[in-house]
């Protein structure tokens, strides 16, 4: 696929806590880990999608400053990022394979609307569900 | 790294609070006194609701009333289940109470949202669940009994003296 979104990033408070969650908990893998000075571009990828980027960026000088990079930092942990869907063939296998790694689960999988949900939180406070694909 | 002088309230107790904030979410029908809190939290007592206050703008025993009405009103709209059967399921201990508390909130009562819900077709199935019910969270910034008192105030009836 040549066109089409190829990244998109998530804040977090630290790139090296959320890259050990999404590689080590998670299943992604490493795309681009570039440093230039404090700056650090973080990129992973879900194996099933290598054409998309998950970027891992944490909020700071000099493309915000620092006021403003404490406070999304702040609105992360609060739970008040946009939503974010991880869709699983098996959301049960899912969850037990995720929590049995340490994945901190805040609903457990639920069946309703002709599919199973669940919920889950990174590190960082960013919310993720998780939908077993119909 | 650079340190980040943070302007409000550290982010990793904001993280731990919000920890609290997901425990009510996900058994909101539960009982959730500060100690049980502020226990999830890693927070003394003392300064938990507090605490949770300066994070999410409302106490926190406001927020679980918020989101024991936004589940009774999704159960009135999605089920045909009794009134009654939806106040024990939400976390009341009588039905006089919820019918009293879900008025004061939404304003209206069970019954008539669950008229009003049933006959507005609704086209949120492509929507995941949860973000369908935070859109229908009350948004509860003052107090029930503020709320309560505001409105009589509004409607008069707080001054009104019988005329001979």
């Amino acid at each position: 696929m040549s066109q089409g979104v190829q990244v998109a990033g998530l804040y977090v408070r630290d790139q090296d806590e959320a890259l050990s969650f999404y590689v080590e908990k998670l299943g992604f893998t490493v795309h681009t880990d570039a440093r230039n000075g404090d700056y650090r571009w973080l990129t992973v990828q879900h194996p099933d999608q290598p054409g998309f980027q998950l970027g891992l960026f944490r909020p700071q000088a000099p493309l915000v400053d620092d006021a403003t990079a404490a406070n999304l930092v702040e609105a992360v942990a609060k739970g008040a990022m946009p939503p974010l869907v991880l869709a699983v063939d098996d959301c049960q296998a899912a969850y037990d394979r995720y929590r049995s790694r340490g994945v901190e689960f805040t609903q457990e999988p639920i069946a309703r609307y002709g599919s199973v949900d669940a919920s889950f939180r990174d590190p960082s406070g960013n919310g993720w569900k998780l939908i077993q694909a119909r | 790294m650079k340190q980040i002088v943070a302007t409000g309230q550290d982010p990793q107790l904001l993280r731990r609070l919000l920890r609290a904030k997901d425990r009510m979410d996900a058994a909101s029908h539960e009982e959730w006194p500060v100690p049980r809190l502020a226990k999830v939290s890693g927070v003394s007592e003392a300064h938990f609701a507090r605490s949770f206050r300066d994070a999410f703008g409302v106490p926190p025993h406001r927020y679980l009333l918020t989101r024991r009405i936004e589940r009774a009103k999704a159960l009135l709209r999605d089920t045909d289940w009794a009134i009654i059967d939806i106040a024990f399921q939400t976390g009341w201990n009588s039905l006089g109470t919820f019918g009293r508390v879900f008025r004061d909130i939404t304003g209206e009562s069970p019954s008539a949202l669950r008229s009003r819900e049933q006959a507005a077709h609704h086209a949120l199935e492509q929507v995941p669940h949860c973000y369908v019910s935070a859109a229908h969270r009350p948004d509860l910034k003052i107090a029930v009994s503020e709320k309560r008192r505001r409105e009589s105030a509004d409607n008069g009836t707080e001054d009104e003296t019988e005329v001979p």
